[in-house]
């Protein structure tokens, strides 16, 4: 078993983005999981901010619920603004 | 190859119709080309095929470390240094995202260590050789990480979401490594006196056809490939690879004024390839075998780096522990 915890590492890539998973790191506390993110993932520029979760603490979407929980949006085509059809004299809206 | 010989479990790849239910839509989703992720059903040796093709390849960048570590502190210049550190840095991080990629199959990290310490996990065949002379670190970089290259761009489309995106993250890195390790080659052989002139050909000689070697046995002796290949986590053959490694390489050695240690090397018009000689296969499976000239210092460098760093990591646990408590209690 592993000594450390497993830790999400999330990266802002610039200002006004958001951040993003880019993988895990292992380590004692958030703190240093933090500084093993820094070395890992931002060794080119690559972040401006890092947030670390424990693995552990996310719940995620199971596989087999894929179908109950996203198909419903599909058939609800009036939820986009293509579905409306509007007169050319409107212009752009 | 970082992977060489990973066994894939199945002695013949299964036709569709010969599949279970979810083992048919998940080889449906691979050929239409969808990616695999973690928490997607997948076949028990897909699984299994992929946690040690991933922690080879994660090892072999972690050892991959240690010959180039050798030259640290006798790069000639403060410039070199900086860079072969860089590199070497850079190797360790690509270790890191791949065990990362390999945990999200629910492999433990440190078990998986283990596993290559006690020497049931392989790792690439090419860095049980030394690195004897300076031109190594430009050998290294040229032909070793040239060959991980030609390896892994088309891992960057392998069928596991996690494989593939650590692949990419590797492959934006690795071209600073071949264009550093050939620029020392260059420089040496454009600047250098004759001494050193000779060691950039002594490293290619040395390191020439251990370097094919990594791309693993030929086709025809490699009966794990086609069900590597129907799960898409190999995209091409061992030779196709190899072909196109060496058609890359020779104009670039011979730019460099250099030679390789193959008589048979030629220009093949009707194929549009070039021809080489017959790889001395029972090297190869030596080194495997755990008898190439440092398979046991390497394991043994490895071995002793853990045990010699435990009081650390016990140390931050403790730390860390003791911060816990203080927080509770403030």
């Amino acid at each position: 078993m592993s000594e450390w915890t497993l830790f999400e590492v999330f990266i802002r890539s610039k200002h006004g983005l958001n951040h993003k998973h880019v993988g895990s790191v292992h380590a004692a506390d958030a703190e240093m999981a933090i500084e093993n993110a820094r070395d890992l993932y931002t060794r080119r520029n690559e972040g401006v901010s890092i947030w670390v979760m424990p693995s552990a603490l996310i719940t995620a979407t199971a596989t087999d619920e894929k179908e109950p929980l996203f198909d419903p949006s599909e058939d609800k085509v009036y939820r986009h603004a293509s579905f409306y059809e509007l007169p050319d004299e409107v212009g752009h809206m | 190859m970082y992977a060489q010989q990973v066994e894939t479990g199945t002695k013949t790849v299964k036709s569709l119709d010969e599949m279970g239910a979810e083992e048919r839509a998940f080889q449906e989703k691979i050929d239409a080309e969808i990616k695999i992720e973690a928490k997607n059903w997948m076949p028990d040796n897909y699984r299994k095929t992929l946690i040690r093709q991933i922690s080879q390849h994660a090892h072999s960048e972690i050892v991959g470390m240690l010959p180039e570590g050798n030259w640290v502190t006798r790069a000639p210049t403060l410039k070199r240094k900086l860079q072969l550190m860089a590199k070497i840095q850079d190797e360790a991080g690509h270790g890191l995202y791949l065990y990362s990629a390999m945990e999200t199959l629910g492999a433990d990290r440190d078990e998986e260590i283990e596993k290559l310490h006690s020497g049931r996990a392989k790792y690439s065949s090419i860095f049980n050789y030394p690195t004897l002379n300076w031109a190594d670190m430009g050998a290294v970089g040229w032909l070793v990480d040239g060959a991980a290259i030609v390896n892994q761009v088309p891992l960057q489309r392998t069928s596991y979401g996690p494989y593939s995106r650590a692949m990419i993250r590797v492959c934006k890195e690795e071209s600073f490594h071949q264009r550093q390790g050939y620029e020392i080659l260059l420089h040496m052989m454009r600047h250098g006196n004759q001494a050193q002139k000779d060691m950039v050909q002594d490293a290619i000689n040395r390191l020439w056809w251990p370097s094919l070697m990594m791309f693993g046995p030929s086709d025809a002796d490699s009966p794990n490939s086609a069900q590597s290949m129907a799960w898409k986590i190999k995209r091409h053959t061992n030779d196709e690879l190899r072909q196109r490694f060496i058609d890359q390489t020779i104009p670039q050695l011979e730019l460099l004024g250099c030679t390789v240690p193959d008589p048979d090397l030629k220009w093949n018009e009707e194929r549009g390839h070039y021809d080489f000689g017959e790889i001395q296969w029972e090297e190869f499976y030596e080194v495997l075998k755990g008898n190439g000239p440092c398979n046991r210092e390497r394991l043994e460098t490895r071995r002793n780096a853990t045990q010699e760093g435990a009081w650390v990591r016990k140390a931050a646990v403790a730390h860390a522990n003791k911060k816990q408590k203080q927080q509770a209690a403030a």
